[in-house]
């Protein structure tokens, strides 16, 4: 999964053309590492419909603070560049696939 | 058909399944989220031997991995929905895709931390409300924070998030804590600690996250609101048996019933680790009882299969 950044973050998210499933994470935090290898299996399944970025909390303040993340890992749907919907917590892959689904 | 599944790969699981690998038992296992389970959220172990100065529990589930990954075992990422006994012993296990057979079951698929249940806590999770204090320490720094709950987990959390907030006040509804003392005693050197004992938090209030917490006395009947910008929650654990209830018995917190050698009602189910009634939940009692069950269940296939060495 590719990093996303202040720099890009406009580009890569709100403005995508199709929605995008950001997952907020830190190095320290150990759950986080564990949602990776979930979410890269997740997004073979939306391949082309969905785009999966990650967001690095401790590079990113400014943008986890303006979305209000106080809890990690946290995936924050985005679609037309609007979040739409909100997961926190490590999730199994059919519980992330349905959060998807529900909210594209 | 499998000798065994083992459903739910943190210590108690992984231990069985390293034992019935061991024993080269053809074996299938079920983790839906995380190798390793709730030990990923733990800060530093220091209870397990062989680690003099702890270990956090994300690295010992790594090494958990790498010890178990030496057998490529058959380990399917989705979630148990139900099992299933026919007339002639066989067990069915059902995924949302798929079902398989086994002779036999080892369920360990431990605990999650328990909602309060209270107004505000679902809609303020991830927006003050945390279950996970290595998770969301850093986003608390010199803020005002509840700790809820006197056991272990809710003590240890409080003294690791000491070191980041200005003050904690620790709720508790009894009028002592039930940690161990070398906790408690961490814990009362710490300046930025408040107690409130014998109270109950009613309810979690915000606009758009934790502003405060409505906090009730239980002894002086008093309710006051404390002003604050995040609430964790350690008030104990609810077991992850609802997809077993209508097949296995359990006790009244929902934790599976188990007899001698760690065998259910079911003949052939098998239980070990937080999800067992009466187990110790901790990590070095969880992979005992992962061993204790591999060797039982091995002993019940060979039986069936009509191998058994006596």
């Amino acid at each position: 999964m590719h990093e996303v950044k202040v720099d890009n973050f406009q580009e890569e998210v709100l403005s995508s053309g199709i929605p995008v499933v950001v997952d907020f994470w830190a190095q320290w935090c150990g759950p986080c590492h564990m949602i990776t290898p979930i979410l890269e299996e997740v997004s073979k399944d939306f391949e082309g419909t969905v785009k999966f970025l990650k967001l690095n909390v401790d590079e990113n303040q400014k943008i986890a603070s303006d979305y209000g993340i106080m809890s990690i890992p946290a995936l924050i749907l985005f679609k037309e560049g609007k979040p739409v919907a909100q997961s926190i917590g490590v999730k199994g892959k059919d519980e992330i696939a349905s959060f998807i689904t529900s909210n594209i | 058909m499998k000798d065994a599944v083992i459903i739910g790969l943190g210590p108690a699981g992984i231990t069985a399944a390293l034992y019935l690998l061991r024993a080269k038992a053809d074996i299938l296992c079920f983790e839906k989220m995380v190798f390793g389970g709730q030990i990923n959220l733990t800060d530093k172990i220091e209870n397990y031997p062989g680690f003099p100065n702890g270990i956090s529990g994300f690295e010992l589930a790594q090494l958990f991995k790498k010890q178990l990954d030496e057998f490529s075992p058959q380990i399917i990422s989705e979630k148990v929905l139900g099992v299933e006994k026919d007339k002639e012993g066989i067990l069915t296990v059902k995924v949302s895709s798929s079902e398989f057979k086994t002779r036999s079951i080892i369920i360990a698929t431990g605990a999650y931390p328990k909602r309060l249940n209270i107004k505000g806590e679902e809609v303020f999770t991830g927006r003050g409300v945390s279950y996970c204090a290595i998770c969301d320490a850093m986003f608390f720094k010199d803020k005002i924070i509840a700790v809820i709950g006197g056991g272990n987990s809710a003590i240890e959390e409080a003294i690791y998030l000491s070191k980041f907030v200005k003050k904690i006040y620790l709720i508790h509804r009894r009028d002592r804590l039930r940690a161990d003392k070398i906790f408690q005693e961490r814990l009362k050197v710490l300046n930025n600690v408040e107690f409130v004992f014998s109270s109950t938090v009613e309810e979690i209030r915000g606009e758009k996250k934790v502003e405060s917490i409505l906090v009730n006395n239980l002894n002086a009947q008093t309710a006051k609101e404390i002003i604050l910008d995040g609430v964790f929650i350690f008030a104990g654990y609810t077991p992850n048996t609802e997809f077993l209830k209508d097949f296995l018995q359990l006790d009244k917190g929902g934790y599976i019933i188990t007899k001698e050698n760690l065998i259910t009602n079911v003949e052939g189910v098998f239980a070990c680790g937080d999800v067992r009634s009466g187990s110790l939940k901790q990590v070095v009692s969880s992979c005992g009882e992962g061993a204790q069950t591999a060797v039982g269940c091995m002993k019940y296939v060979e039986k069936l299969k009509g191998t058994s060495y006596d």
